[in-house]
């Protein structure tokens, strides 16, 4: 097959956009596992609610694309809270598996609510009109948006990652998953800060459904669809590391955008090829601690 | 979440008593399959379970003292749970007459199930024209449109404005192939050229990769041989890349009123395609959609809706002129001896290769000025008069089709 070099490079840059999403739903997945030990299998449905949000916000109340990037996070973050203080915290001494399925439960019940309402096939929701447009770039087409999701989500993942690895709220959130009570000895309020952060990665879910929301028609399935992908770039990146979320994201991304080129039927399986491999031959994953 | 295999059950009882000796354990039971929960749910899904209803109630008094009950289930687009799902439904639950099933990798499976157990298939949501092809059955009627119907409606009226130059973007399964080779031999029928074609997975989330291939390949028209959500992302997408801009036309080659409305008018304008039936075509379609989106969240019907009431109310008038409903076989051949009539497509009838026939409606998406309210989507282009809207019977090789 003749490589066109243009091409590929296009290819290259949107799989750098699809992998901003894995990388920003795989990093709340990755701070929650980390800090919680909870396995969130409602994060494709707290980002489908983003989305939804981001409609709602719009619709009813007016608000427009930049007051839903700040609100749905909070609101839907602020359920996460609720979800956490009301069934989650129960779970923490227990096996993984119970807050799995509890958290599968709950997606399959939130995404069947939101299809009784809305139906399966989604509602519109445009591109904000100051990032619409296209800019040449010599050898394709970017559209405005997509650069924007680009360096919006990067932003947000070295932010959170520079905040649990080098702050200190990040240091008493680390040593809290180490050694609660030892933490909770020098007067910090442990499970508060276990909540708030559920309610964070939650939130981050939201972020990327917002921002997903004018690429993907905003329906109550686009969070199943992602959900097992990321998955497996978290468990490709090792379960609860922040940076091997964050660069696994991005790189599966790129090697997708790569099949998409070369050979597009095995698109939706070469991620979890990879997943195999990593497995067999690393299993704590390419940025895991082994336990 | 597809996880789950989920059965939805509805029953319509309507009353009781049975004068039918050979109706089969006493009970018509029509089974409505389809994708309940995914990317056709809207276009299909709870709503023909609700068609099947409708056009039960319609029947009246001809089907007073039947005993008649519709039950649905979800294939989630895939053919071994939707085999598993027929088999069960005929072994167990004596379901007589499986209706719509839409996703033609199912649709495939499934005609075979039902000519090997003889029962009645009535395919509504499924387009491959192999149904009455090489894979035709005395058990199959193929009732609301083909891909060989959208080819045929859309590849023309697009070469011949000039669009001559195609690339495809496929759904990899039976549909998409077949809806990619019938538009291409008629964009080859009319001087036009195929310069391309692309296969996405399905259903698929992100399109971008495919339209830049796309764009690469310089065609003048980008056909979508998809359906559903692919076919509205793909769109979306196209608009946000700024191909339409760019000179470029898309295709989209099945495009249903669920998909305009979830795309909104203002990315859909334009958009021209083919289609049976349209809510707002005459006042018996107008008072069916209102009846029929009362009792579906507000949603209006699509043309699979129509087919499956259309196709129901057939069967289930053929079943009382014989008054039996236990040999498949005869129940499709005395539909297609006899002429269909019914309030949403009015008269039509069903050729030896099991196509169902009637007009076919070339629509183009209206300006968001010129919509009048909710779904108020499509102006008429053309009508395509019966008689050319399918498949000539010779062409299809089908091997009921004799000399």
């Amino acid at each position: 097959m003749d490589i066109n070099l243009p091409a590929l490079f296009g290819q290259l840059l949107i799989g750098l956009i699809n992998g901003s999403f894995y990388a920003l739903l795989s990093l709340g997945l990755a701070v929650i596992f980390g800090m919680l030990n909870i396995i969130n299998f409602a994060h494709g449905a707290q980002y489908m609610m983003g989305a939804f949000a981001a409609y709602f916000l719009l619709q009813y109340a007016g608000l427009n694309y930049w007051w839903a990037l700040i609100l749905a996070p909070v609101i839907v973050g602020g359920i996460g809270i609720v979800i956490e203080r009301a069934f989650l915290q129960w779970l923490y001494k227990l096996d993984h598996l119970y807050g799995l399925l509890l958290t599968f439960g709950l997606a399959l019940i939130i995404q069947g609510l939101f299809r009784q309402q809305y139906g399966s096939s989604g509602l519109p929701y445009q591109i904000p009109p100051q990032l619409t447009g296209v800019r040449d770039l010599g050898f394709t087409f970017l559209p405005n948006y997509r650069a924007w999701v680009v360096c919006f989500s990067l932003a947000v993942c070295l932010g959170t990652w520079y905040m649990i690895e080098k702050t200190r709220l990040g240091a008493y959130l680390r040593a809290a998953t180490e050694n609660p009570t030892l933490v909770r000895a020098f007067g910090i309020n442990v499970p508060r800060m276990i909540t708030l952060t559920y309610g964070f990665g939650v939130g981050l879910a939201a972020l990327a459904g917002v921002m997903a929301a004018p690429i993907y028609a905003v329906n109550p399935t686009m969070g199943a669809d992602i959900i097992i992908v990321v998955f497996a770039v978290v468990v490709i990146g090792g379960m609860g590391s922040i940076m091997g979320a964050i660069v696994t994201g991005f790189g599966l991304g790129v090697v997708e955008g790569l099949t998409k080129y070369f050979f597009p039927e095995a698109s939706n399986t070469v991620i979890f090829v990879i997943m195999v491999i990593v497995l067999v031959t690393r299993p704590a994953g390419l940025f895991g601690r082994v336990a | 979440m597809k996880l789950l295999r989920t059965a939805i059950l509805s029953a319509a009882m309507v009353s009781a008593t049975a004068a039918y000796g050979q109706i089969s354990d006493g009970v018509i039971k029509i089974g409505v399959m389809n994708d309940m929960s995914g990317t056709y749910a809207d276009l299909a899904g709870p709503g023909s379970v609700l068609a099947a209803r409708l056009a039960i109630e319609d029947l009246g008094d001809l089907v007073k003292g039947l005993k008649i009950e519709v039950v649905g289930a979800d294939h989630q687009n895939k053919p071994d749970i939707g085999s598993n799902i027929v088999r069960q439904w005929i072994d167990v639950d004596k379901v007589d007459v499986i209706v719509d099933v839409p996703t033609s990798s199912v649709a495939l499976a499934v005609n075979e199930i039902v000519k090997e157990k003889n029962k009645v298939f009535l395919v509504s949501g499924a387009a491959s024209s192999d149904l009455t092809g090489p894979r035709c059955s005395p058990n199959t009627i193929h009732w609301t449109y083909d891909t060989w119907a959208l080819a045929n409606g859309t590849g023309n009226a697009i070469v011949k404005t000039g669009g001559d130059t195609w690339f495809f973007l496929t759904a990899d399964y039976a549909f998409g192939h077949a809806l990619e080779r019938d538009t291409a031999a008629v964009v080859v029928k009319n001087g036009g050229k195929v310069v391309g074609q692309v296969r996405h997975p399905f259903p698929g989330q992100d399109f971008s990769s495919f339209l830049l291939q796309a764009q690469a390949s310089k065609a003048k028209i980008i056909g979508l041989a998809n359906a559903g959500a692919d076919t509205t992302n793909a769109i979306k997408q196209a608009a946000e890349f700024g191909i339409t801009q760019k000179g470029q036309n898309l295709a989209g080659l099945l495009v249903f009123l669920t998909d305009v409305h979830s795309l909104g008018l203002k990315t859909a304008q334009g958009l021209i395609f083919t289609e049976a039936w349209y809510w707002d075509m005459n006042d018996a379609n107008r008072a069916f959609a209102k009846r029929f989106a009362a009792a579906n969240r507000g949603v209006y019907p699509s043309m699979i809706h129509a087919g499956v009431y259309s196709a129901v109310t057939h069967y289930l008038k053929t079943v009382v002129a014989l008054k039996s409903d236990s040999d498949g076989k005869a129940v499709v051949e005395h539909m297609k001896k006899n002429k269909t009539k019914d309030a949403l497509f009015g008269d039509g009838e069903i050729r030896q290769d099991g196509r169902k026939v009637h007009p076919m409606y070339l629509f183009e998406v209206k300006k968001p000025e010129e919509s009048k309210g909710p779904w108020d989507y499509y102006k008429l282009r053309a009508t395509i008069p019966a008689n050319e809207a399918f498949r000539p019977l010779a062409d299809g090789k089908c091997p009921l089709v004799s000399g």
